[in-house]
Order: C-alpha cells, then structure tokens, then sequence
C-alpha cells in the first residue's frame, strides 16, 4: 500500500491522542488546573490533528457528515463516531478538571473505553480487509491498542508500567512483522487464482493494461525492497521498543529521560506506520505482477 | 439526510440530441460510426449497426475518436516555415497565401519539367482523386504509400488470382472450419477479422496462427506456429509437398479454374521457353483430356489432361500441374528438410498438412444453390472447402515476400478453397487479374497531363518505366529491372534517391498524410539528414517541400508550407470502388465522410484543397472551358465527377432519379442518400453470385451492371505466372528490354513463375552468426501508427514501449526488469528498455510499431514518455542493403515489387549497462507549432 | 446502502471469453467514453498530454502469460472490471452510504452525491476495479451501464453495456447470472466458466470463460498423410487414375 504521509501521521498521532486519553481518564496522571489543560491540550491536539490529518487523504471532504451514517457495517463509519464520542465525552471531564480542580471519575473511565474503542475501531478499519493479508489478522487490533496504551503511558508519565508495555509491544511488532511474512501466501491467492489461469501453468503479467500510472498503482500496489524493509524493521523495533524501554527501566525517572523516550519511540511508530503500508501487499498486486 | 434506501439512479437519461452517421478514420478500416451530438458537439461515438464492415462494433481506436478530434495537437491554419528545417518554427498564413506559395512552386514546375514535381500521399484514403490530380499535372511521380507497405501482397494476390487478402476478399467467417493466419497482428480489416474471429471461435472451429510472436490474434489461436521470420515460404511449400505427395489437391478445381492445364513450352532454346504453347486464338492452350488435342483452354467442354504431355520436334511440352510436381515433390520440401530453417519440427508440419486435407476434403461443404460458369456449363450446387486462410505484412514485409505470398495463394487454390463456401472469397469489385489493370505510365509532355495511370501491372519487359539508357522514369525508380512489378510504387525511396539525384533531381516534393520525417521511413536519423541537408550553395537539397497533415506530426516541423487539413469529422471524404473499397463478400459498398462538426480552425479538408489548387494550376479536369475553378469543393467533385460516362466516386443512388447502382448520371442529391443511409450504400449480391466470382456468368454479368466491368471478364487462376517467366526470359538474353549486368542473376533467380522460396537477402549481406537475431515490429491493436499518441485515452494505454525479448536470450545475457539493452545492425544500434516474453520464437525480438516519438510533436510535453522512453526500431534499418562485394548497394526491397523489407533486419544485443537516462537516439525536441494540450481533461458535454 | 442485500431478484453480470479476447482495447475506450458522457462526473485525465498522465478507466485489459510445464508459454488478454460480487466487500466498508448493492438487479453502484472519496472500497475490493477519480475526488466504478441496459431512450438491442456492444470478437456477454436458462449461465455452464480468487469470498457474479486448451495438434496422433507416389512419375500415375474418376 502507498505510505501515504496523511494515513500515517493519523495513525501515529491519533493514536497517541486517544492512547493518552485512556490514562487521563483513568487519573493517570492526575492532574489539575493549568496541567490538566496541557495534558488535555496535547492529548486532543494529538487525536484531533490525526483525525484531521486523515481527511487529507479524503477525495470529496464536502460529503464527510454522511461518514457517520454507516455505523451498523462499516469500521470507518464507527470509528468516526466513536472518536466524536470520545472527544465529547472527555471534554466535560477535562474541563471539570481544569477549571473546578474536580474529577467525574464515571465521565472519566467512560471516556477511556470509548477511546480504546476508537483505536479498536481504528485498527478495524484495517484488520477487517482480507485483500491485505498482512494486517488481516487478529494481532493487528492488539498491535493497535498496545502502541496507544504505551504510547499514552509514556506521555503520562507512567515511565515503568510505558516500559513494560512497550517492551511487550516490541515483542508482538515483532512477532507480527514475522507472522505478516506469511499471511499473503497462506491466503492462497496468487497469480494463478487472480486470472484463473493457473490450472493451465504458471502466469505472469505480460503487459500491463496502461503503461501510465493510474489510482491503483499508485495507491495499492507499492513494493519495497526486502532487503530495504529488514533495515527499516531493525530501526523502527530499536526506536519503538529496545531504546526507549532501556532508558525507561535502566535510567532514574525524570522529565529528560522521559522526553528522550518519547522522542524514540514516536519516531520508530513513525517509521513502523510506514512499512505497516509499505510492507502490506494488497492482493491487486497479484494483477500487475511480472515475475 | 437522504436515506441510501431512496437512491433514485436516472435509468434512462436521454443519450444525445442528435446522431450524425458517419464513416470512422482512426485507422483506414473504415466502419461506421453514430456520432452523438449534444450541444452541436460530439459527446459520444459508438458503432453503427446496419453498417457492412463492422455491423455495430468498434475497436479500441474508433471508441477513442472523440479524443482524436478534440486532439490539442490539430493544425490550426496554414503556416510557412520560418526557421531552419526541423525546427518547427512557423507562421501562420493566410489560405490564399498558402495557395499563391504552391501554385507559384509547382506551376512553373509544369510547364517547364514536371517530373520535378514528386506527389507522394500516405495512409490516404482518395487515390483515385489524389492520381487523377497527379495525372493532370503531368509528373510520373505519384504513389501512395503501398511500397513501403504491402504491395508483395497486392501484387502477389493480383497476378496469382486477381486479389489477395485484405482489402481484396475475406475468409468464408460463417462457414470455415479451419483458419489458419499467417504473420498479422491487426491489419486493415481490423474490425471483420475480429468479428470473424468471433464467429470461429463461437462454433469451436479451429485456429492455426502462424508468427514469431505470440500476442494478439496469434494469442487466440488454438495452434501458435512460431515460425523464424522470413522462412514461411518454406513452410508453406512443405505443405504443398505434403498435400501433392498424398494427392490432396482438388484436381476438378485445378482443371476448371486455374491454369494447372496451361501447357508450357518444353523448348530450352526457344524464345519462348517457358512461356505458354499459345493456339492461332491467341490463347493458351491445354491438352483436351477427351482428344489428347490442345484447344483453346477456355473452350467450352474441355477438360485438360493434366496427366499427358505433347512432343513436338523431339521437345516435350508439359502442363503448369506437372512442372509443379517435379518442383515441389522434390525432397527440398520435405518436413525434415525444412524444419530445422523454419523453426517447425516434421510432425507439426505433417500434423498441420493432415489436417488441412482431411477438413478440406472430407468436412466438404455443398450448398443447394443452382449456378452457371462462364462456359454456360449449369451446375446444380456450390461445392466448397472449408479451410481459409489470412495474411499480412509477416510474410509480405521480406525481401522474399511476393514469393511467400504467392505460394500461400498456391497452396489455397490446389486445396480448392478460394472463391467457394468455407473458403476464401473476394470482395466485389474484386476479383480483377493483372490483365484488367491498367499499365503503369510515365509519358511526360511539360504543360500536358501524363499519358495515362501512374501505377499498374506490366505483363512483361515492355512495359517497364526505364529510358533507353535503362535509367528509371520515376523518382522512386518503380518499374525497373530493380523491381520490375512495383505495382504501387516505392515511397519509401523518394527521399533518398531525390537527395542522391538518382535518376534525377527534383524541386517540389508535396507529401500528404504520411509520416515521413518520423515513423514511415527506413531509417529515420538518416531521413532527417536528408530533409535538411543542403548543397554547396546553401540551399537545401530537396529545395521546396509542401505537407498536408492534420495534426502536429514529426514531419511537419520538416516541411516549408503547411496545408492544414481537417479531423475526420469535419469534412467530406469518399471511399470510392474506384480505389479502396469497403465491400463485403456478398456486397458491393461504398462509403462517405461527411462534416458532422464544422472546423473551428481556419483549417480546410485537403482534397478541397487539391480541387483549388488544381484548378489555380489550370489543370485539365479541374476547370471549365473559360479557365474558371470546375469543382467548388471535394463535396461537388464527389458527386459531379464522371471517369467513365456514368461512373464516378460513389456509386449509390446515381442518375437522375437516384435508382442507379454501379451506373447512372450524376444526381445532385447523391450525398444527402448517403447521409440518410447512414453514410454509406451496399448492395448486396444475389445468391447465385456469391461464389465462384471469376467463372460465374451471373457475377460477371452483374459486375457489368453495377459497372465494375465494361464487359464480362472470366479468367482462370495463375498457378504459374507468365509475366513473370517472360522477366527471367529477358535475363536469360531474350528481348530487347535487357536488365543491366548487375542485376542479370538476381532477375533470373527471383522472378520464377512458380513460387519458390529464397533466404531473406539480409541472411547473405550481414554475417549471420554476428547478427543471430530476427528484429520485429507490430502494430498494436489500440494506436494508429503515430496517429493514436495524440489521444489522451490511448496514450495511457501504450504510452511507451519495450523490446520484448524470448526466454533464451533474456537468461543468456542476465536482463532483468528495468534494463536496457543495445541493439544493434549493420546500420546502427539504438538502446532500449526490455521485457521478457516467453511466447516468441527463440531468435526473434520485437517491439510495438510508431510509439516511440519526437520530442516537441503532437502537442506533448517533452518530457512524455513516448518520447524518453519510447523508440523506434526505423533507425536501425536501412532502405538500402549493405554495400556487395561490387560496391553496389541494394534496395533493401523485395526484387519483384520493390517492397520495403522491414522485417528482414537482423540484430545482435548486449545488456546497456548503466542503463542511458533515455532510450536512443534521442533528439533535441522540435518546436510545437500548436503549444501544449491543457494540463487536465474532463470532458462532458452537459 | 452499506448493508448488502440478502438477496437479489437479479444478478445481472458479464461474462468474458478469455478464449476470445484479442485485447484489442475496444471494450476499454468504448467504456470510458459512455460512462465519461453519462453516469456521474466524467472520468478525468490528469496531465493527459503530459509526462506522467494518469486517469480514470473502469474497464482494463492486461494481457498475461501462463507457461505450461511442457508447451510453449500462452498468452491471454484478459479484460478486468467489476464483477459485481453477491458478498461485495466494497460495500461494507463504505462509511457513507455511497456504495450499495442494488436489490433489484445486484449491479454494484457508487452514489457520488454521498462519496468522501476515503478509497476504502478501492481498498476492499481485490480486483482494482475501483479507481478514485483525481479530478472530482469521488470513486468510480463499472455503472455495468446502468443507464444503458434499461434505457427507452436506446433501441432495445442497444440496451446492454457499452463495451458488450463494442467488443468486435464477442467476448464478453452481458446477462443474468442468477437465471440458469439464461444464454449467459448456459454458457458459463458449458464452457465452464469460473470465478476469480475465489478464495476471497466475495462471489463474483462477473464470470470467465477459460481459453480452450492448445497446441495439441502435434500430440494428437493425427495419422500422416499417405503417399500416393513418392516420386514425380508414379505422381503422373496417380493424376491419370484420378482424373479418370472426375
Ligand atoms: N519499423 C516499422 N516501420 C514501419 C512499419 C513497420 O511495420 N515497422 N510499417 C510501415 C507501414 S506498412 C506504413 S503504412 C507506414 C505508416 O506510416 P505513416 O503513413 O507515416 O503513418 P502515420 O504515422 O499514421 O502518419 C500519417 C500522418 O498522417 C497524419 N494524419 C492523420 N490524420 C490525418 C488527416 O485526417 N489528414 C491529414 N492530412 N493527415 C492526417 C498524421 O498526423 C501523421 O502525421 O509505416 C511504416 N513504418
Ligand atoms: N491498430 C492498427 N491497425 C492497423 C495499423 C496500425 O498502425 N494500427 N496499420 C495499418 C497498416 S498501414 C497496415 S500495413 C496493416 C498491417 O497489418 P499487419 O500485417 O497485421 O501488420 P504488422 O503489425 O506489421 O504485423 C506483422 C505481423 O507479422 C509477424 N511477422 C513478422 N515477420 C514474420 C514472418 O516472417 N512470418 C510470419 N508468419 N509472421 C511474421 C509479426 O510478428 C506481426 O505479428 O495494419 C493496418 N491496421
Ligand atoms: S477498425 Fe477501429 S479505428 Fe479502424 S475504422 Fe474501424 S473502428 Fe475505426
Ligand atoms: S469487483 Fe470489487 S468493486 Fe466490484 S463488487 Fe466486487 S469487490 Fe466491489
Ligand atoms: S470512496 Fe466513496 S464509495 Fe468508497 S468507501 Fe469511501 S465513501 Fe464509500
Ligand atoms: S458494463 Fe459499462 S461501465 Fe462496466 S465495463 Fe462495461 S462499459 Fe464499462
Ligand atoms: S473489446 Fe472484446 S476483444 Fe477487445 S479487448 Fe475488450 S473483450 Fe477483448
Ligand atoms: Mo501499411
């Protein structure tokens, strides 16, 4: 799939919204007045500019309101309103918070359900498309709502239990990037299913049906280099996981260390976002493929 | 909110205002098309269904038109050049301007030396009008663009049976059982095929294609025969071994239809050895099989004896049967001989052989339908053989194509098959043998037209276009000892042989809708070279060049006057009987274009174009007594022009009344018929006509009629073609037309009366251990030559292309996706992008015909991939042979016809490596006399 | 309607004769121009006379190559569009309403008027037969011609999908999959027409017709022709004896 910028700053940053939102709800940390409103500032700023973010990738933004009508079928449609429910049920809670130093614990730990649904939802949209095999499978949700919950936990400052989770993330990305190896070629599909041409022998496309670019091409069918994609996993596991989880659990607490970790692990959720598309072999490709 | 439930979709939404019905020319096929008009625009073009050829469909160029005609590459107005050659710099002129500039070029041309003037049109669609222009003027130098093209074909197809596939007839589509399909991927009949096609395979019949490549029609057929390229005469001549040897021949067919009968003259030291024992009738003669007499051959109830022979003065003369049975029984032909030359083991040849004979003469065809040949012989039913057989420039485009083409001809008639049920059938007006056609002509007076056609089929030495000095007439040196049956001259040559001054030099060269700067020539850097080079006084060589295209083509940053001609759409255009016809074989049909937009430039349809200017020249034809301008436009010329009395350009709706088919005056409401009908007339052929056209007196009379014919012309079939022996003869010192030294054993080798089979010439001039590999062309089915680059859906679908290459040479030089390659020939190499493709004769290359393009042309980006990464394989082949060991170089041409021989070129390949930033050659970019298309296209008439 | 339908009272779908198909574009163009005119914003080209164009097509012909272990490699042109599958993924995944199947017939539409253009459906869907259009944001797909097959505006022989009309071989055939006594579900049955990936399960109703098998002559055991001579003498002999039965 094409990596597109908008998909995964969505993903990274809304994710991180809402993962920082479910500790906030839950009182971690527990915070007031002028630090609330920061934590609050940065957790919506973070869900709200992903949210936004994802419109880039929208066609036909003047038709948006219709994306919530479609909750009984569609994991888009859900986690749209899913996500508003979110963002509205926190907002009394953060202001309660900021402004009358008081908490609704019942509007809080609504709150976090409803923001783990969201990223639930999230990874749903992703999770439910059998033409990408690769997140095609139940990992995938866990995948989602560990790299939320740790994240969240890392910007809360809950460095030791971010720690743990994140080293279990590491554990699962990885498990999953080796599983993800697997998925396309157990699903069956090849060359020979997509034609219906493999009783006869081996196919291969022999000419492309348009040798200028087209949506599918540039959208679906993306293919990096294995090689290239070894590195980049190595990277992204040291910078989601190994690095921050170290200096978490090895170094005292403290804001710089924290931030340090931070910094790490966003950039290696950055990078795994991308090959999260990258990596993920739509089964179109099937159709333009020349070996 | 609206609730999805209630989604109202507009099932029948009015579909256009308007439909004008009008002729297709995204390629020269020539279906018919609905146009949709809303708005007084064009909104949508589908394909008329009471049309004759393509009965409603269309292919993926015609469904394209709308693009073609909104093309941002069209001409706006006339221009002259204003700098260099090639440069595309021009400016806009006015008509009248455009008009005095090549009135005052060709004009005093006229009366002083016409010859000087050399008029060549491309993929034109007016012969007939753009000759009689040609003709009036007075040079001998006119063709179209059939030499570069097909004419072994049509040349091979006229003196074998009096038409040849293509235009001229079609496989029986509805009743034939087995196809076999010999070198196409699209042809001109590109839509009948397709739909015939259609029709075999609905009934399960069986396919058999034979070519290098795998693609296409070939990709359909049940049997790919990947024949080496060049080596189909031999394949075919195997199959003649094979159906001779197990005496599958229609021996009924051969005594009847074909000179099979014709006795030979046995006589080693006569002058006429070789040539047919003729009666005091003048005509051949056969052995009666009932006297053991020789008789006139066409005399009513004889049946030559195709067994017996005659001795006379101790020398015996034998029938054509039996000079073919010493020739083609011999070993030579083998299966085992030929398969390791043709690429085609034993058993698929034999296999191939059984099953021709076994459908052709025990899946026999009779249809109850009563009808009389032309010795007034009745007979009670049509008997056929359902085997068929297409081809095209696979096997005509070599130096041994008039050969190949004749033995496929050979092999279709002794099985029986042409002109009967199941088998191959003419389209009226054809059949028409050599003996009907006009002979060429080069009769030059200054200020008076030509003495007659241009171009023709001589029927011997006499009628070749050379001086007594044996130079040639013509420019393009059609009709000499070099090619002495270039029966559609040599298009290909005009450029060289005007730059080389041989024969002679000229000073106008007017070109019209031909490519020649670009994708129609033999190499095409060179070309270049020429178009611009000059001489010691700085002039150019070829000193005024005149264009008419409609489009922003390569050559038209070539030419110095621009005559900026009309989309397909907007104007008149006529597809006459009297050139290329749209005839099916049960109808005779004609058709028309008709302005169904009007142009919206300052833009005029060139044939008007040539009714102006032929009459500004005062030409005979094109003006009244008093001088003044005969015909206002094409439109007027269509109707009102008579070339015989009675017979004009269209033949519908004729006389006064408009009842007359064929024959009738000029009715002035002759267009509006046609526009009524659907823009073209067909009239269909009554039953007892259909088949057996040559030797059916109910054909020939209705021939007469519909005024195809002056008078009924039966003929038998050529087996064994005299004009050509009456060549060889003149090599072999007989006659006063004597080829020159140099050519004496080629003539002697080539021109045989029965077809044979010779090594393409470019085995013998280039090592071929060097050059191992056969380089190829094809057309691809969805672009036009250059023509469909413009169009912004077809782009998108071929917008560059890649030399494919087969398994083994792909693994033995380690490519990969993504590489390039250097190819090279005796003439230069050219470096490419490569894709394996493993359905190919393990010795062939090839890549998609005119994608590569110039950058700068068709109004594209210069940074469009047709033009960095697309390429053409023109510059590696060469119009001319490399040098022999006398220093003389050959046309790189077929020696009977002078056809171009494309696909004799052979290669050799190495990995490019790095790979070059752009294929090459790569030129600097011309300049766009139109800018550039607008950046995105969203069209939709509201 | 996100949801599919349960069933429905047609399945109106094309049948394609990869047998047939010379891949010659003409149901690719035909196609783009009807469905530019009509159904929806008109399918656009960006940087059409450019560098690097890019535009909208529904319908598309690649061409393949399958290699059987002890033949020469075949090629087959292979048109794809959308096959208007009874358990369409495309569907479901619309957060809008835009995409649905349409009970009456199952023809799979996409209503602009609702569209984000999020390309979701393009992301569901297995075949890449939807494409996003770059000019107006909005997902295209196969109308199946819609506005053609119930047309009163079209002479009834006319009523079919543009490209079924155009293709001049006759490979694709247009009609209810859902009838069995249909031509079309007779010829699916005879020919033995099948799915594409199957295994996604998203039951196509569009079916293909495989190429019948090739190159068997050689193999076939078709017996040699018989010599009735073997040289050009005992060839004369033949000739007398069968002309004599003429
Ligand atoms: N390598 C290789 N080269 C080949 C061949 C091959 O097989 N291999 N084939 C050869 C053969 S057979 C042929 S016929 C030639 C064809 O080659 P060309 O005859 O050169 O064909 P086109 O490229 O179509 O060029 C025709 C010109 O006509 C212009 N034109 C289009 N429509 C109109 C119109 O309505 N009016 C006017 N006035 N002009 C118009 C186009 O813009 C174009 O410039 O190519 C030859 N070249
Ligand atoms: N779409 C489209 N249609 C066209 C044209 C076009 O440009 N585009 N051009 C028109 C013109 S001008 C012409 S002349 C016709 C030409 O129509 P075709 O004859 O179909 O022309 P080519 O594409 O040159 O195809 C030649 C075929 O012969 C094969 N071949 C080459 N050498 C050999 C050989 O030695 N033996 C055998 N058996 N096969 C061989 C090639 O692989 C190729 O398939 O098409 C006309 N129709
Ligand atoms: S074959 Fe195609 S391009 Fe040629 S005339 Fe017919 S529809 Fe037009
Ligand atoms: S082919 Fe694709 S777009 Fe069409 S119905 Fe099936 S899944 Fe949807
Ligand atoms: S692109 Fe349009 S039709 Fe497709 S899922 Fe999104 S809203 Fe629905
Ligand atoms: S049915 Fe209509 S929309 Fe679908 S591919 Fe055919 S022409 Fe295009
Ligand atoms: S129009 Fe017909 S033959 Fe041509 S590509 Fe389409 S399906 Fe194949
Ligand atoms: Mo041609």
């Amino acid at each position: 799939m094409h990596p597109a910028p908008s998909v995964i700053i969505f993903t990274t940053f809304s994710g991180l919204g809402f993962g920082l939102l479910a500790w906030l709800g839950l009182g971690f940390p527990d915070v007031s007045g002028g630090t609330a409103f920061a934590f609050f500032f940065i957790a919506y700023a973070l869900a709200v500019g992903g949210l936004l973010a994802s419109t880039f990738h929208l066609g036909n933004r003047k038709n948006a309101i219709y994306a919530f009508s479609q909750w009984r079928t569609s994991w888009l449609s859900r986690e749209g309103i899913a996500s508003v429910m979110t963002l509205l049920v926190f907002a009394p809670y953060a202001l309660s918070l900021i402004f009358a130093d008081t908490a609704l614990p019942f509007l809080g730990y609504l709150g976090s359900i409803l923001a783990l649904i969201t990223v639930f939802t999230t990874s749903m949209i992703y999770t439910q498309l059998k033409t990408i095999p690769r997140w095609n499978m139940p990992l995938n949700p866990v995948l989602f709502l560990l790299y939320a919950l740790s994240g969240g936990a890392l910007m809360a400052g809950e460095a030791k239990v971010a720690g743990v989770l994140i080293l279990l993330l590491t554990l699962l990305q990885v498990a999953a990037w080796k599983m993800g190896d697997d998925r396309l070629s157990s699903t069956g599909t090849d060359k020979g299913t997509a034609t219906g041409l493999g009783s006869i022998g081996t196919v291969r496309m022999l000419e492309s049906a348009h040798t200028a670019r087209n949506y599918i091409l540039d959208e679906m069918v993306h293919i990096i280099g294995r090689k290239h994609a070894q590195k980049l996993r190595m990277i992204a596991g040291i910078l989601i996981g190994a690095l921050p989880a170290a200096i978490l659990l090895l170094t005292p607490a403290g804001h710089v260390t924290s931030f340090v970790a931070l910094a790490c692990h966003i950039l290696g959720v950055i990078v795994g976002r991308w090959l999260f598309f990258a990596e993920a072999e739509h089964v179109v490709g099937m159709y333009y493929s020349r070996d | 909110m609206t609730k999805p439930e209630n989604i109202k979709v507009e099932t029948s939404p009015p579909v256009s205002d308007e439909v004008r019905q009008t002729t297709c020319y995204m390629c020269a096929c020539r279906c018919g098309i609905n146009v949709h008009m809303k708005d007084g625009q064009v909104a949508y073009i589908e394909g008329n269904r009471d049309h004759p050829v393509n009965k409603g469909v269309l292919c993926g160029k015609g469904s394209a038109g709308i693009m073609q005609h909104y093309a941002p590459s069209r001409l706006n107005a006339p221009m002259k050049r204003v700098g260099p050659r090639g440069s595309g710099e021009f400016e806009e002129i006015s008509w009248d301007e455009a008009l005095d500039i090549a009135a005052g070029w060709m004009g005093p041309l006229r009366d002083t030396d016409p010859k000087k003037m050399a008029f060549f049109t491309g993929r034109d669609q007016s012969q007939s009008f753009t000759g009689w222009f040609a003709q009036a003027y007075g040079t001998p130098n006119y063709a179209a663009h059939g030499g570069f093209c097909s004419v072994n074909m049509a040349a091979a197809g006229i003196y074998t049976m009096g038409g040849a596939f293509w235009e001229f007839g079609q496989p029986d589509w509805d009743r034939t059982k087995l196809f076999m399909i010999f070198g196409v991927a699209e042809d001109h009949d590109s839509n009948p095929i397709k739909i015939g096609l259609g029709k075999l395979k609905e009934r399960g019949a069986k396919v058999i294609g034979v070519n290098p490549i795998r693609s296409g029609y070939n990709a359909i057929a049940d049997e790919w025969v990947g024949i080496t390229p060049g080596t189909d005469g031999l394949f075919i001549l195997s199959l003649i071994h094979a159906l001779m040897k197990s005496g599958n021949i229609d021996l009924n067919y051969l005594s009847r239809y074909t000179n099979a009968g014709f006795m030979v003259n046995g006589d080693e030291s006569s002058p006429e050895f070789g040539l047919f024992l003729r009666g005091k009738s003048g005509k051949p003669q056969v052995l009666n099989r009932a006297t053991g007499k020789l008789a006139d051959y066409d005399k009513k109830g004889v049946m030559p004896d195709l067994a017996g022979n005659i001795r006379k003065a101790g020398v015996t003369h034998r029938p054509v049967l039996q000079l073919m049975a010493d020739r083609y029984l011999s070993d030579d032909y083998a299966p085992e001989a030929v398969a390791e030359r043709t690429g085609i083991s034993a058993a698929r040849i034999k296999a191939i052989a059984s099953e021709l004979a076994r459908v052709a003469f025990e899946e026999e065809i009779v249809i109850d339908q009563p009808w009389t040949d032309w010795k007034g012989e009745k007979h009670d039913k049509m008997v056929g053989r359902p085997v068929s057989f297409h081809s095209m420039r696979g096997i005509s485009a070599h130096s041994n194509g008039f050969q190949t083409c004749r033995a496929l001809h050979v092999l279709q008639i002794i099985l029986g098959s042409v002109e009967v049920p199941g088998g191959f059938r003419f389209k009226p007006p054809y059949p028409k043998p050599p003996e009907a056609h006009p002979k060429p002509h080069a009769g030059v007076t200054p200020g008076q037209p030509l003495d007659g056609p241009h171009l023709g089929y001589p029927m011997g030495p006499e009628h070749l276009l050379i001086n007594e000095d044996g130079s040639a007439k013509r420019i393009d040196k059609a009709f000499t000892w070099e090619n002495p049956l270039s029966a559609h001259g040599l298009m290909h040559m005009v450029i060289s042989n005007a730059h080389a001054g041989d024969p002679y030099k000229i000073d106008t060269l007017f070109l019209y809708m031909a490519n020649m700067a670009w994708n129609s020539s033999m190499n095409t850097s060179e070309v270049m070279r020429m178009l611009t080079d000059k001489d010691e006084n700085g002039d150019y060589v070829i000193p005024h060049i005149i264009y008419s295209d409609a489009y922003s083509s390569e050559t038209v940053a070539y030419a110095d006057l621009i005559l900026p001609d009309t989309t397909y759409l907007e104007r008149h255009d006529c597809i006459s009987l009297l050139d290329r016809p749209i005839c099916e074989a049960d109808g005779l049909a004609d058709a028309i274009r008709w302005p169904v937009v009007e142009p919206d430039r300052n833009v005029r349809g060139f044939q008007s174009v040539l009714v102006e200017l032929g009459a500004k020249l005062g030409l005979p034809g094109f003006v009244n007594e008093d001088g003044s301008q005969k015909f206002k436009d094409y439109a007027d010329y269509l109707v009102n022009h008579e070339r015989r009395p009675g017979v004009g350009p269209l033949a519908g709706w004729r006389g006064e009344d408009g009842t007359g088919k064929g024959r009738g005056a000029p009715n002035p409401e002759q267009l509006d018929r046609y526009i009524e009908n659907g823009g073209f007339w067909v009239d269909h052929l009554p039953e007892e006509t259909q088949f057996y056209k040559p030797w059916n007196q109910g054909y020939q009379d209705w021939a007469v009629e519909r005024g195809i014919f002056d008078a009924p012309a039966p003929y038998v079939f050529n087996l064994y073609v005299e004009p050509l022996r009456k060549l060889q003869l003149a090599a072999e010192g007989h006659g006063d037309v004597q080829p020159p030294e140099n050519l004496r054993q080629r003539v002697k080798d080539t021109m045989d009366p029965l077809p044979i089979w010779y090594a393409p010439f470019e085995d013998s001039n280039v090592d071929p251990d060097e050059f191992p590999i056969h380089a190829l062309t094809q057309r691809p089915m969805h672009m036009y030559h250059s023509w469909g680059t413009q169009n912004a859906w077809l782009r998108q679908i071929t917008g560059k292309n890649r030399l494919y290459l087969p398994t083994k040479i792909w693994e033995a030089n380690g490519f990969e996706d993504g590489d390039y390659a250097t190819v090279t020939s005796a003439h230069g190499s050219i470096t490419v992008p490569v894709a394996h493709q493993a359905g190919l004769n393990e010795n062939t290359i090839w890549t998609w015909n005119a994608i590569g393009k110039r950058k700068g042309a068709w109004a594209l980006d210069e940074g469009a991939s047709e033009a960095t990464e697309g390429f053409l394989l023109n510059h590696i082949i060469h119009e001319l042979q490399p040098p022999k060991a006398d220093g003389m170089r050959w046309a790189n041409s077929d020696p009977i016809t002078g056809q171009a021989a494309w696909f004799d070129l052979r290669v050799k390949i190495a990995k490019a490596d790095p790979p070059p930033p752009e294929s090459q050659p790569a030129y600097p970019p011309i300049k766009s006399p139109v800018g550039k298309g607008p950046k995105n296209v969203a069209r939709k008439v509201k | 309607m996100t949801a599919l339908p349960a069933s429905t009272d047609k399945k109106l779908g094309l049948v394609i004769d990869l047998d047939t198909c010379v891949g010659c574009h003409g149901c690719v163009t035909s196609c783009k121009g009807w469905n530019t005119e009509n159904y929806g914003v008109p399918l656009s080209d960006m940087d059409a006379y450019g560098a690097d164009p890019s535009g909208t097509f529904l319908n598309r012909v690649f061409s393949y190559e399958v290699q059987p272990a002890d033949k020469p490699a075949q090629t087959v042109h292979f048109p794809k569009s959308c096959l208007h599958c009874e358990d369409a993924p495309c569907v479901t995944v619309c957060p809008t309403g835009a995409s649905y199947k349409r009970t009456e017939d199952g023809i799979v539409l996409v209503n602009e008027d609702r569209c984000i253009g999020c390309g979701l459906c393009a992301w569901a869907c297995p075949y890449g037969a939807r494409e996003l259009d770059q000019a107006a944001g909005v997902m295209k797909k196969c109308t199946l011609c819609v506005d053609r097959i119930y047309n009163e505006n079209l002479e009834e022989v006319d009523r079919v999908p543009s490209c079924v009309r155009t293709c001049p071989a006759g490979a694709r055939h247009f009609g209810d999959l859902g009838d069995p006594d249909s031509d079309v579900s007779k010829l699916v049955a005879e020919r033995g027409g099948f799915d594409l990936m199957p295994e996604q399960g998203t039951k196509p109703v569009n079916k293909y017709l495989p190429p019948r098998p090739k190159d068997t002559m050689e193999t076939a055991g078709i017996p040699d022709l018989k010599p009735v001579a073997t040289e050009a003498k005992g060839f004369l002999g033949w000739l007398d004896k069968a002309l004599e039965k003429l």
